[in-house]
């Protein structure tokens, strides 16, 4: 124990060492972005034509701005609109794909082929896959083409002119492309599930259902806290997926427009105080979300930690 | 009796389950065999219907392409894949590097360092984007790769996936037993650490390969220099100039030309990849 000490001591310098990378990178390319943006979010600074507004220092009149304005709220709608109508199912198929797979019972053969598929989508350039969706549920696209001559629709359906379809459809593409990665999330999850519990379940007579409502949830719920958080994070920056299948317009009529792409349109007009208002609100948003992960596991490791000791 | 009614129970159950996950092996991969045999049809066959079986046209559609001076198509993977490798390399050594030092060393805030990084882990990089667009211009960093790769050294996600597999499979005894045969610190990480971190480093190579190589928000803040675009730049540029009534081959064989690496390299080493989602994971 004496030599472990003394042989820390001697290294610690070391150990502050290699975290300069990590810091000098940090603290230029994020940490010093973030000041100055939330600088920028106190002055008047745009572009009128060819000629530059600001800077001049307004305080918090970017902020009344954007909520005095009704886009703030719209596009917050959509997007929550949105990242629910992808995550319910995402996390419903979750679970149930999660404890098939991991059911001593059931056991489903070629799960490996079921998980690589699952996950490809994940692995997919969202911009590609947007372009391909948009081209497949193009009015002349495939999916028409399919739906015709099967004589379930007449005249091509223009989904990207419905606002129920284009919705229907960045949720579809984000649904497929995080629901594999939750599964197995969950899938280790209930892994480290202590079988014990399922045995003596089953030997008490209760069914799959009553064994996955009153054990396996119950169990989950710190991953399934995560899952939620680390998604609702993950919906609020929704933007490559929607603005590839529209044109960056969020068509139709900016039902489709979202936070990000907000704050996109904003960047491109160099409207600098804006653009650094509504950043800053993101950022207040998701740093409370992201506290409130790091605060529900760093608690459920002291209490795991615990129970080893 | 009542066994026997279990075991039907268990048959249907086994039946749904199967039928369920055969429906949505379609649904995931529907859209991606329409890519596959279209992309290998003639315009005009695309525009007379779909076809279940592929066609003939994928050179000619892939000439078309890459005859097309505004879509510079193999210009653009080759910057996606310069930046996607080099920010992939920084990535995953100093995220290890990072791990390690909070891994291996005992020193004063090292609790505090540790917990401040997983508290900056979940910061989405957009809302950072007006400060990094601004900083970078006053660098005169516009329209090059260095503020797409650089940043890759400071990537807590990765950082945490680093400490959790030096948890688990990192002894500090191996770390002693290099300090006895009298190596240098830096030496013992590059010579004894990254080897055994082999398997956790090629999962976070391909993670941040493909996270980098899809990147698309950033990089069109960056580049707007045609010859430095990189591949999400060259698709979005292809949605808005309207090619479908043209040539709709064309479209597809330039999506299939970004999405089909990744899936290759995906399926030979699928694997490990999904076993690495899991152990990354907040087991606790």
């Amino acid at each position: 124990m004496a030599r472990k000490q003394s042989s820390c001591i001697s290294y610690q310098k070391w150990g502050y060492i290699f975290l300069i990378p990590f810091f000098l990178v940090f603290l230029t390319f994020t940490l010093i972005p973030l000041i100055s943006t939330f600088y920028n979010s106190f002055f008047e600074n745009y572009m009128s034509g060819l000629s530059q507004v600001g800077p001049n220092f307004i305080a918090f009149d970017n902020y009344k701005a954007l909520f005095s304005n009704s886009d703030l709220l719209t596009y917050t709608k959509n997007t929550m609109i949105i990242w629910l109508m992808g995550f319910v199912p995402q996390i419903i198929v979750s679970l149930l794909l999660a404890s098939w797979f991991t059911d001593l019972r059931l056991r489903i053969r070629a799960a490996g082929f079921f998980k690589t598929v699952i996950y490809l989508p994940n692995l997919i350039m969202a911009a590609a896959f947007s372009m391909l969706f948009f081209t497949i549920f193009s009015d002349i696209g495939p999916v028409n083409d399919i739906l015709i001559s099967m004589g379930i629709i007449k005249e091509p359906f223009r989904f990207l002119s419905n606002v129920t379809a284009t919705r229907s459809l960045i949720a579809l593409m984000n649904f497929l492309m995080w629901f594999g990665n939750t599964s197995i999330l969950l899938m280790a999850g209930m892994m480290g599930i202590d079988t014990n519990l399922f045995e003596a379940a089953e030997v008490d007579g209760a069914k799959a259902s009553q064994i996955f409502r009153k054990i396996t949830l119950p169990l989950l719920k710190p991953i399934l806290l995560y899952v939620l958080i680390t998604s609702l994070i993950g919906g609020i920056q929704l933007f490559d997926v929607p603005q590839v299948l529209t044109n960056g317009n969020g068509s139709p009529n900016n039902t489709s427009t979202t936070l990000i792409m907000y704050l996109n349109k904003h960047l491109y007009s160099k409207n600098y105080g804006m653009s650094g208002a509504l950043s800053v609100i993101l950022f207040i948003i998701t740093s409370i979300l992201s506290l409130i992960v790091y605060f529900s596991f760093t608690k459920k490791n002291r209490m795991e930690g615990g129970k080893k000791r | 009796m009542k066994k026997n009614t279990g075991m039907t129970g268990l048959v249907i159950r086994r039946i749904f389950c199967y039928i369920f996950l055969i429906v949505l092996t379609i649904i995931c991969l529907f859209s991606f065999y329409i890519l596959l045999i279209n992309s290998t049809r003639y315009h005009a066959e695309i525009t007379r219907g779909f076809s279940l079986l592929p066609g003939k046209a994928f050179f000619h559609n892939l000439k078309n392409l890459l005859a097309d001076a505004n879509l510079p198509v193999l210009r653009g993977m080759r910057n996606s894949f310069i930046i996607a490798t080099a920010s992939a390399v920084l990535t995953t050594y100093f995220s290890s590097l990072t791990a390690y030092a909070i891994h291996a060393y005992d020193f004063k805030g090292k609790k505090a360092i540790f917990s401040f990084i997983l508290m900056i882990m979940m910061i989405p990089t957009q809302v950072t984007a007006l400060g990094f667009v601004n900083l970078i211009r006053s660098m005169n960093l516009m329209n090059t790769f260095w503020p797409l790769i650089i940043p890759g050294i400071a990537a807590p996600v990765v950082f945490f996936f680093m400490k959790q597999y030096m948890e688990s499979s990192l002894p500090l005894e191996i770390i002693e037993a290099g300090r006895i045969d009298g190596a240098h610190e830096f030496k013992t990480f590059n010579r004894i650490v990254m080897p055994i971190m082999k398997p956790a480093i090629a999962v976070q190579l391909i993670f941040s390969f493909t996270s980098s190589w899809n990147n698309y928000f950033v990089p069109s803040l960056i580049i707007n220099k045609r010859d430095m675009k990189t591949l999400p730049i060259l698709i979005a540029q292809l949605r808005s100039a309207d090619f479908l009534k043209f040539d709709i081959g064309k479209v597809y064989i330039m999506i299939a030309l970004s999405i089909f690496p990744v899936v290759i390299v995906y399926l030979i080493l699928s694997k490990s990849i999904v076993q690495g989602v899991a152990l990354g994971s907040v087991k606790g």
